[in-house]
């Protein structure tokens, strides 16, 4: 095994030394010679009709060098989706256009108005304020069942209704799964709503956007989880600039979690405006800013009934969601309700027959996408609270009632169409009860009663969809897009490597992590490989980093990549011995003759590919370095199981977290630090969903949880200790790693265990209470034990 | 505008600011020290922490004037010349007490004062002393378990890293 760890090492992470120094390279780090700044002038109203905007006193004022509106992009492509949903009769979804700067129309809090462009951020703020809008306030479109009333203020005039799609899956079961909710023996029904969230990465959006008229090329600078992609959405679809004059660069990147993946008006705004303007044209978001035009997350509100057999069996389940889609379609806001989330309603059981419909709604609110877990949080949250409450109705053990309905064989094929490989569902439920020590629970229930606190305990399951996608079913799907991946994996000369991939690291850790790969297949040791990540014009076409995708699917195209390597080295090699190649053998570094003690290092092919002196041309071109993009066969499914103790104080309604046990099955796993550290801070938002986090609107519009005063972020007194394992490993069947991925399976499996351990406090209280919906504030649980 | 001089790190500097010119800015702007973050604007993230005269101090609540005079460290003051790690950031860094790195230079100022005023804090106190420091990433468990190992103790014990 190589001196820095392969594959199941717990190396230690190469970025932290620039990171704990403060020499991250971030895109606000960033200034360009002659850089002008923009400020954009936002709506203050949810729903107004712009019936002017007076910038002449604002344009005479110091440092200003151009104002934008509306106008000035008439022309020009609007923000695009990039996933078409068609509706349950066959048709397709109603798709607004999304202008760069509102036209017409704002139709949120925060929707861009004008965009000021000045010497310096402060000359383009006091300009702003010199702007005279004339607005005309409309009434704001903010409850979505309103919201498809008929006599309902449209979000957008030229749609027919704020409904986006009405998506029923699958259509042809419906009548059955009807049928068999009517005759069941028993129905638990249960209605939530799944709590709007903004991600809030530390690190603001920020874009910096170049020109350079002697070469007609750009350069947009922005943290994205995904430069490919934007380079693609913005590229073809907005402002009409080939690929081979647009470079895009993510540098370091401060957390990402979905709403980084998105193209944002602001990207190409600035994009734009440096070629305008002829300056490059940088914009950093403020974080109240950002509370109002980064997409938000969840919003869901939900009708599940689950139907089972006088035993328990689960015999159909039904869903009914109304989702949010905000004001605007981002660009994968139509998959995440649908194909994230219907797909995901088996869970971990064999329920037959299963019927999701969702019905998609514009509102006059920020545009909602993928946050953590896209759809899975939803799905889980909802199946596994409502079998919570049905094993409390007909007095089973909530654990037993799901053991017995556990999937157990597998490859499984869904009723919701989707496949799942490999898993052990009472495996990992083995080890939870292990880990977590329920065996414990009652004394320290005493316990917590003896200093006047009432103790619960919620166990769930869990189970998700990630590493995505096979290109030829999402886009069956309606993808715009392919979601294989990319890899380059450049030998040079000495034999160190360089690795190009299309994966895009913004906490993740990938520049130790893949190389842990790496070095495990060539037995060389992991420093003398190399990740280049984040940049168009160095990287081949990657779709990025998101649905817990970059070993998964970025991984596996570097295994491709350097299987084709060891291909060609070992014909190298095979050359030198003068041996034949079926004969070589690859390990720890050294090529051997097998049945010999012939053997060439690594170094020793690697020159030779670039110094081909000794060497097969004839049969062989030089170099060592080849590409490999990588579709994968399937989704990955992780899957898991959560339990979670509370104390709830009867006095004032707060919950605290006591403790947060996971037993996850990743497949196999590349570096255990990192994978533990991806499921802590999933846990840690699943928290903040569960108790603490919400986005606000008021009947109006306006926003009011704006900032981080009013929006309830998890800090370290929030949250307790966890007690992670992943020991039970089935590993992925499809993938050449064996990997299922980990990055959103803390976030999907951890509401639900909070919140089952709440109602379970209560209930054992003696109070008769079913459900809180999140987040579960001191007030809300207060309210509910006087009820 | 006016001309502000302090000692950053050990070294004297001088650079113009405006009145509203905050001391994050000032950093970041004017002598490029970007290791220091703004994450937020109402004062509650702590990414911008820094030292101010010894004090824990969030930059971006201070006007640069105001620092007129002052010793501030910064993150970049943190390792040794040579590049040697300090004690704190080697145990972040052992422990996986960051993720994005976002939040970091304001949580190794954060760790720096806390072990200054409590050289063996208890994880409540930790936790407590941490509440101005918001991370997104790692849930904290890392991070709490960096510093009790920065401080020198025993982490064995603690559930899984």
């Amino acid at each position: 095994m190589p001196a820095d760890g392969g594959i199941g090492a717990s190396t230690k992470r190469r970025e932290d030394v620039r990171f704990l120094t403060g020499n991250g390279n971030y895109t606000d780090d960033i200034n360009a010679n002659g850089q002008a700044y923009v400020y954009f002038l936002r709506s203050e109203m949810a729903h107004a009709k712009i019936n002017g905007i007076d910038t002449s006193d604002a344009e005479k004022m110091d440092g200003v060098i151009r104002i934008f509106t509306g106008e000035d992009f008439a022309e020009v492509g609007g923000v695009p989706c990039g996933w078409e949903v068609t509706d349950r009769f066959g048709n397709a979804m109603q798709e607004p256009r999304h202008p760069i700067l509102a036209h017409g129309k704002a139709r949120h809090v925060g929707d861009p108005i004008c965009a000021i462009v000045a010497e310096t951020l402060e000359q383009a703020r006091d300009a702003a304020e010199a702007i005279e809008l004339d607005l005309e306030e409309l009434p704001a479109v903010i409850d979505m069942k309103s919201a498809l009333a008929e006599d309902s203020p449209k979000v957008h005039d030229e749609l027919e209704s704020n409904l986006c799609y009405d998506w029923g899956f699958v259509e042809e079961n419906r009548d059955a799964v009807d049928e068999a909710i009517k005759n069941a023996h028993h129905v638990t029904t249960l209605e939530l709503r799944n709590n709007r969230l903004i991600a809030n990465p530390m690190e603001p959006r920020v874009a910096i956007g170049m020109f350079d008229r002697t070469t007609d090329e750009h350069t947009l600078y922005t943290t994205s989880q995904n430069p490919h992609v934007i380079r693609l959405l913005m590229g073809a679809f907005v402002l009409g600039i080939p690929e081979h004059k647009l470079r895009v660069i993510s540098p370091d990147v401060g957390g990402g979690f979905g709403t980084k993946i998105f193209h944002y008006a602001e990207e190409a705004f600035c994009t734009f405006a440096a070629k305008a303007v002829n300056r490059p044209v940088k914009w950093t978001c403020s974080r109240s800013e950002a509370f109002v035009s980064d997409a938000h997350g969840r919003d869901h509100v939900t009708k599940i009934e689950l139907a089972m057999d006088e035993d328990g069996n689960f015999l159909a389940l039904r869903t009914d969601t109304h989702a949010n889609m905000g004001a605007y379609l981002s660009t994968f806001a139509p998959s995440v309700p649908t194909w994230l989330h219907g797909t995901l309603m088996a869970g971990n059981y064999k329920t037959p027959l299963i019927y999701v419909n969702v019905k998609a709604v514009f509102t006059n609110t920020v545009p909602v996408d993928a946050y953590r877990g896209a759809g899975r949080p939803e799905a889980s949250f909802q199946l596994e609270r409502v079998i919570d409450k049905a094993a409390y109705e007909i007095g089973k053990d909530p654990i037993e009632l799901r053991r017995q309905n556990f999937i157990t064989e597998f490859p499984y094929a869904t009723p919701v169409a989707v496949e799942y490989d490999t898993g052990d569902y009472n495996a990992t439920m083995d080890k939870l009860i292990e880990i977590a020590d329920l065996a414990g629970f009652e004394k320290r229930a005493a316990e917590s009663a003896d200093n006047g606190k009432l103790r619960g305990l919620g166990v769930n399951c869990y189970i998700e969809a990630c590493g995505i996608a096979p290109s030829n079913l999402v886009g069956q799907l309606g993808a715009r897009a392919g979601l294989y991946e990319s890899a380059t994996v450049r030998v040079n000369a000495t034999g160190s490597i360089s690795v190009m991939t299309g994966s895009h690291s913004h906490g993740q850790g990938h520049e130790t992590a893949f190389p842990q790969v790496i070095a495990d297949m060539l037995g060389i040791d992991a420093s003398q490989v190399d990740i280049v990540h984040g940049d168009t014009s160095k990287v081949p076409m990657g779709m990025g980093t998101y649905g817990s995708r970059s070993l998964a699917v970025g991984g596996s195209a570097m295994v491709r990549a350097t299987e084709k390597i060891i291909n060609k080295a070992k014909k190298i090699a095979a050359h030198l011995m003068e041996a034949s190649e079926g004969d070589i053998e690859l390990k720890d570094g050294q090529f051997t003759v097998a049945g010999t003690d012939k053997s060439v290092a690594w170094g020793d092919v690697t020159l030779a590919a670039y110094v081909p002196h000794n060497y097969p041309l004839e049969d062989l071109e030089p170099g060592l370095e080849e590409t490999a993009f990588y579709d994968p066969a399937n989704f990955t499914y992780p899957s898991g199981a959560y339990a979670c103790e509370v104390e709830v104080d009867p006095e004032t309604g707060k919950v605290t977290i006591e403790r947060f046990s996971a037993a996850d099955d990743f497949g196999n796993i590349v570096n255990p630090m990192i994978v533990d550290g991806q499921v802590h801070g999933g846990i840690g938002q699943g928290i903040g969903q569960a108790l603490l986090e919400q986005a606000v609107y008021d009947e109006d519009g306006q926003l009011i949880s704006g900032s981080y005063m009013d929006y309830a972020m998890p800090r370290a007194d929030d949250v307790p200790f966890y007690t992670v394992d992943h020991s039970c490993q089935t590993p992925c069947t499809h993938n050449p790693l064996g990997v299922k991925g980990c990055g959103e399976a803390g976030a999907i499996g951890s509401p639900p265990a909070v919140v089952n351990a709440v109602v379970d406090a209560l209930r054992r209280a003696g109070q008769d209470i079913t459900h809180i919906d999140m987040p579960l504030t001191p007030s809300r649980v207060w309210q509910a034990m006087q009820s | 505008m006016t001309q502000v001089t302090m000692t950053v790190n050990g070294k004297a500097v001088s650079g113009e600011a405006e009145g509203r010119t905050l001391l994050s800015q000032f950093l970041r702007d004017r002598l490029g020290l970007t290791g220091t973050h703004v994450g937020c604007d109402t004062s509650q993230c702590g990414a911008c922490s820094v030292h101010v005269n010894g004090k824990l101090v969030k930059s971006c609540t201070m006007f640069a004037v105001e620092a007129d005079g002052a010793e501030v460290s910064t993150v970049e003051g943190e390792a040794d010349e040579d590049g040697t790690l300090s004690t704190i950031q080697q145990a972040f860094r052992e422990h996986h007490g960051l993720q994005c790195g976002f939040c970091t230079p304001g949580m190794v100022m954060a760790t720096k004062s806390l072990l200054a005023e409590n050289p063996k804090p208890t994880e409540a106190e930790i936790r407590a002393y941490l509440s101005g420091n918001i991370c997104r990433c790692t849930g904290y468990h890392n991070i709490v378990k960096a510093i009790m190992a920065a401080s020198g103790q025993d982490v064995s014990a603690i559930a899984a890293e």
